[in-house]
């Protein structure tokens, strides 16, 4: 089979809006003012004067012009295979789209009576059904905007569950053990909640370190434990009842980072296997768009025991099978966010489970970690992997091969982009030196999964035969590497017009 | 492709798992629909949302604007919605050159020197504003009034209640229905934050430069923030104010109303504090050839590097709905903008004035508006906007009794460019008859 690089296509410059506006161009019209103009109450000194200055003037197809050629320097999923680690960059159907658009939903403003928002309610506690359903954890609450709001929601409630446990005493419970493989928002998000962290090694086969972890629950002071799994490395946990046992029996909780959970649905669920509390995340698992950064959603789903803690509001069904909002939580950790969440992208994740069906939703994590074993089956002669574990739905592989001839994991990813395809993860988790962590969801068929392996074979010979090729790369994109050491020491945060500059 | 690494069956590549903990069964959800069947669903779902039909003055946190088509046009080009964060520069200029101009337009209408790539909505952004004035001033006391939002209040109070803040809320004048002058005088040499909202819950417009001279001199950081964006048409920008940390909620800028979510909040501060922002920036760089590109840059803040030392725990914002509010102020521009804050003031006032007129209808505040007003009618709001959604099809407002059950009578109204004259008269007339 042929590996075919990228070729050069038209790729259009484009200014800064800024630099296009022209005084007195216009995009848009409004209606008349149709009410008789009146001095307003509103006294000079608290009203602009600086007639927004420095505001682009742009007709209507300079702003299409503009957006559309920035939107071909991008790369994205509907282009091809996006193997994030850790990302789940999965298809995003049009469909779901297209729900999310409907007029009855997009049209309602979130502090509509209840009884005249009965339908946006029955989303959100269908929605809830499915997720507590999925996870085995019957808690559940829809409003944090993101996987890091999802964690600080579930620490918060673990926090609050112990006080309330405790009394006083769980002034003394403030550690939160965290893997040396953790996302990094775990640690941020557990000192949000007032934590302090301690690390718990990872064995040398990519799992929690047992002996270390009875160890440091040893000491009394330990609150709780954050992990994902299957793990950062791709390893699914299997002592997972064993260490949710050792957090238990010290007194603590256990709270599951859920951004792996394409690894699990349908197949295994966290609620089985003593997890406490876990947060998903929709714009991975249940396939919401990435956005280019977001938006998300992180819902949070709990035990029973820890079910009075949730945010509030909550949303639940009365006897005569209507749905409204329950203030009424004392134990509540409070608010997380102002209204119900991202409940677009609850739309969005709903349409998902529902036209995946369970034995749909089944199937595509069989496809996701299918594809990762046989992206691993494919690299391991050529890549250094440092774990013998099968991974699950993503699988890491190091540049110790390729760096013994300079080539480090960096520029790997940059040559990638030159075959087409957008990089893995790189230098993450921490743990593992030069890491690539390859995830290819269960959205690539095995034409692509050959292009795929067939370029990573292809750069591995590369960098025997002509390293600084590699080195160099990409070749073909419309910039280079830039230099991202002078930008932070130079922060240029903002566009500024060019007499600003000289000043 | 089992075959090719050597298994025999689906259930195989789940050997890792120990069998006691994997799921016997079909999961317990529904089976597939068809496109068809799912969209007839949803549809009828969203019939129940008899408020989604309506003549609407709501307000609140969440507005109605005129949304220009070419929005959800750019923000449904598949190499935007379905981009990755952007951590790769080479192949994603297209987001990261559409990030540089979102800070660069929260400078312009907000004052400020720098912006963030977006938060995940005003309220949360308000709380991330409390902590880094907390890490600025090394200082724990935060001051906020009743006339700060109440659910942006509640969620500050859950972010900042393990950080040692404590939250102060001091009363709003019962007279002109502004807060600046009791939180001007609760500020003390312990306090980080004064947060002050404006326009304000009822709509009232703020002292703010009186405010931030107060902050300044006791040395606390004056966080000013706002939920209807669109008055940065109108207002003095909070910066020439000389707010510290600006906070607000980008909804106004063409994002659909969609039940609270997902909005965008807006974040910009002064340069001297760009490395305590929290979540991600865009900054200029160059590559070999001397071209300019941008990439995400002074990372060493972000959790990722810093873990639990980082500036937030934020990892994923609401790209896409910063792309939305990006597209919004470009294709309305210098013009739209003020033109479309403009209509509002006028509208609302000539709102204010016709409903001040009718029998039984005051205005119990005397501070002046921008598009938002509180009204007390003749008997209780909740049962009086009731009657007008089922009689007369329209939404008057939102029931201050919601959150402040002292003020049984009182609604908000908002008006904004989307309300006619026509409409805004309906308002009017049914109100007289109830």
């Amino acid at each position: 089979m042929t590996t075919a690089k990228v070729t050069k296509h038209l790729s259009p410059n484009e200014q800064l809006i800024f630099e296009r506006s022209q005084t007195g161009r216009i995009g848009y019209r409004l209606p008349a003012l149709d009410v008789d103009k009146v001095e307003l109450n509103i006294p000079a000194e608290f009203r602009r004067d600086d007639d927004l200055e420095g505001m682009p003037e742009v007709s209507e197809v300079d702003v299409i012009r503009h957006f559309i050629r920035m939107s071909t320097w991008n790369y994205s999923i509907d282009i091809g295979m996006y193997p994030l680690g850790s990302c789940t960059m999965k298809y995003n159907s049009r469909l779901n789209e297209r729900v999310a658009r409907i007029a009855g939903f997009a049209n309602l403003h979130p502090l509509t009576d209840e009884q005249d928002a009965q339908g946006a309610l029955q989303v959100i506690y269908e929605l809830q059904e499915h997720l507590a359903e999925i996870t085995g954890l019957p808690g559940i609450s829809l409003q944090p905007a993101a996987g890091a709001h999802g964690e600080m929601t579930g620490i918060m409630i673990i926090r609050a569950f112990l006080d309330a446990r405790d009394g006083a005493a769980a002034s003394h419970r403030r550690t939160m053990l965290i893997p040396d493989s953790a996302h990094g928002t775990n640690p941020a998000s557990a000192h949000l909640s007032g934590f302090s962290v301690k690390t718990i090694r990872s064995t040398s086969e990519g799992l929690t370190d047992l002996d270390h972890l009875r160890e440091l629950c040893a000491h009394g002071e330990v609150a709780g434990l954050m992990l994902t799994n299957p793990n950062t490395l791709g390893l699914f946990e299997r002592n997972i009842k064993q260490i949710c046992d050792i957090v238990h029996e010290a007194g603590g909780l256990v709270y599951m980072d859920g951004a792996n959970m394409n690894a699990l649905v349908g197949v295994a669920r966290p609620g089985d296997m003593g997890v406490d509390v876990i947060h998903l995340n929709l714009h991975k698992t249940f396939s919401t768009p990435h956005g280019g950064g977001g938006p998300g959603c992180g819902p949070c789903c709990c035990t029973k025991e820890l079910e009075p803690f949730l945010p509030v509001p909550r949303i639940v069904k009365s006897g005569d099978s209507t749905f409204r909002l329950d203030y009424d939580q004392p134990r509540s950790i409070g608010r997380v966010k102002a209204f119900f969440g991202n409940y677009g992208m609850m739309l969005r994740a709903l349409s998902y489970t529902l036209t995946h069906g369970n034995d749909g939703l089944r199937e595509a994590t069989e496809a996701a970690v299918l594809n990762a074993r046989y992206i691993a089956a494919g690299l391991v002669e050529h890549y250094d992997k440092p774990f013998s574990g099968s991974p699950m739905h993503e699988v890491v592989f190091t540049d110790k091969r390729q760096s013994r001839k300079g080539v480090h994991t960096l520029d790997i990813a940059k040559r990638l982009i030159d075959y087409g395809f957008h990089p893995m993860t790189i230098y993450f988790p921490l743990i593992v030196q030069g890491a690539m962590l390859i995830e290819p969801t269960e959205s690539v068929g095995r034409q692509e999964l050959d292009q795929f392996i067939a370029a990573m074979r292809s750069i591995a010979s590369e960098a025997v035969e002509d390293p600084e090729l590699v080195r160099n790369a990409p070749h073909d994109t419309r910039i280079g590497r830039l230099d991202e050491a002078a930008a932070a020491r130079k922060p240029v945060l903002r566009w500024k017009p060019a007499a600003d500059l000289r000043g | 492709m089992l075959e090719a690494i050597g298994l025999q069956s689906a259930e195989e590549l789940f050997d890792s798992i120990p069998q006691n903990l994997r799921l016997q069964r079909p999961l317990n959800t529904p089976a597939a629909l068809s496109e068809i069947e799912l969209l007839y669903r949803f549809e009828q779902i969203a019939r129940h949302n008899a408020g989604a039909g309506r003549i609407s003055f709501m307000g609140g946190g969440a507005y109605s604007h005129y949304i220009p088509t070419v929005v959800d046009h750019i923000i449904s080009r598949s190499e935007f919605f379905t981009a990755y964060t952007p951590y790769q520069p080479e192949i994603s200029q297209g987001t990261l050159q559409a990030i540089f101009e979102f800070q660069t337009l929260v400078c312009q209408l907000t004052g400020m020197e720098v912006a963030n790539a977006s938060m995940y909505d005003g309220s949360t952004g308000l709380a991330e504003a409390v902590l880094m004035a907390e890490r600025v001033t090394k200082r724990s006391k935060a001051i906020a009034s009743s006339a700060l939002h109440p659910q942006y209040a509640e969620v500050v109070r859950t972010y900042v209640q393990h950080a040692g803040i404590h939250l102060e809320l001091v009363p709003f004048d019962e007279k002109t229905g502004q807060s600046w002058r009791s939180l001007a005088e609760a500020i003390d040499e312990e306090t980080a934050a004064v947060v002050v909202q404006s326009p304000n819950f009822f709509g009232c417009i703020e002292d703010v430069a009186a405010l931030s001279e107060a902050a300044h001199a006791k040395g606390a950081l004056l966080v000013v923030t706002i939920t209807e964006a669109m008055s940065l048409g109108l207002l003095r920008s909070p910066g020439a104010c000389g707010a510290d940390i600006v906070v607000a909620e980008g909804q106004s800028f063409g994002v659909p109303l969609s039940f609270g979510g997902p909005y965008v909040g807006l974040f910009a501060t002064r340069e001297k504090y760009a490395r305590q922002i929290p979540g991600r920036l865009v900054g200029e760089a160059y590559d070999k050839e001397g071209r300019r590109g941008f990439v995400l840059t002074l990372a060493t803040r972000e959790q990722h590097i810093r873990r639990e030392k980082a500036t937030s725990n934020i990892c994923t914002n609401e790209g896409l709905i910063a792309l939305a509010a990006t597209v919004y102020l470009e294709t309305m521009g210098r013009r739209g903008v003020q033109e479309a804050a403009q209509q509002c003031a006028q509208k609302a006032a000539y709102a204010a004035r016709a409903i001040s007129k009718l029998n039984g209808y005051t205005l119990p505040f005397s501070g002046p508006c921008f598009n938002e007003f509180v009204v007390r009618g003749p008997v209780r709001a909740v049962e009086l906007l009731a009657r007008l959604g089922k009689e007369k099809g329209i939404d008057g407002g939102i029931a201050l009794s919601r959150f402040m059950p002292d003020r049984p009578n009182d609604f908000l109204v908002c008006v904004t460019e989307v309300n006619s004259r026509e409409q805004i008269d309906a308002l009017v007339e049914a109100l007289s008859k109830v």
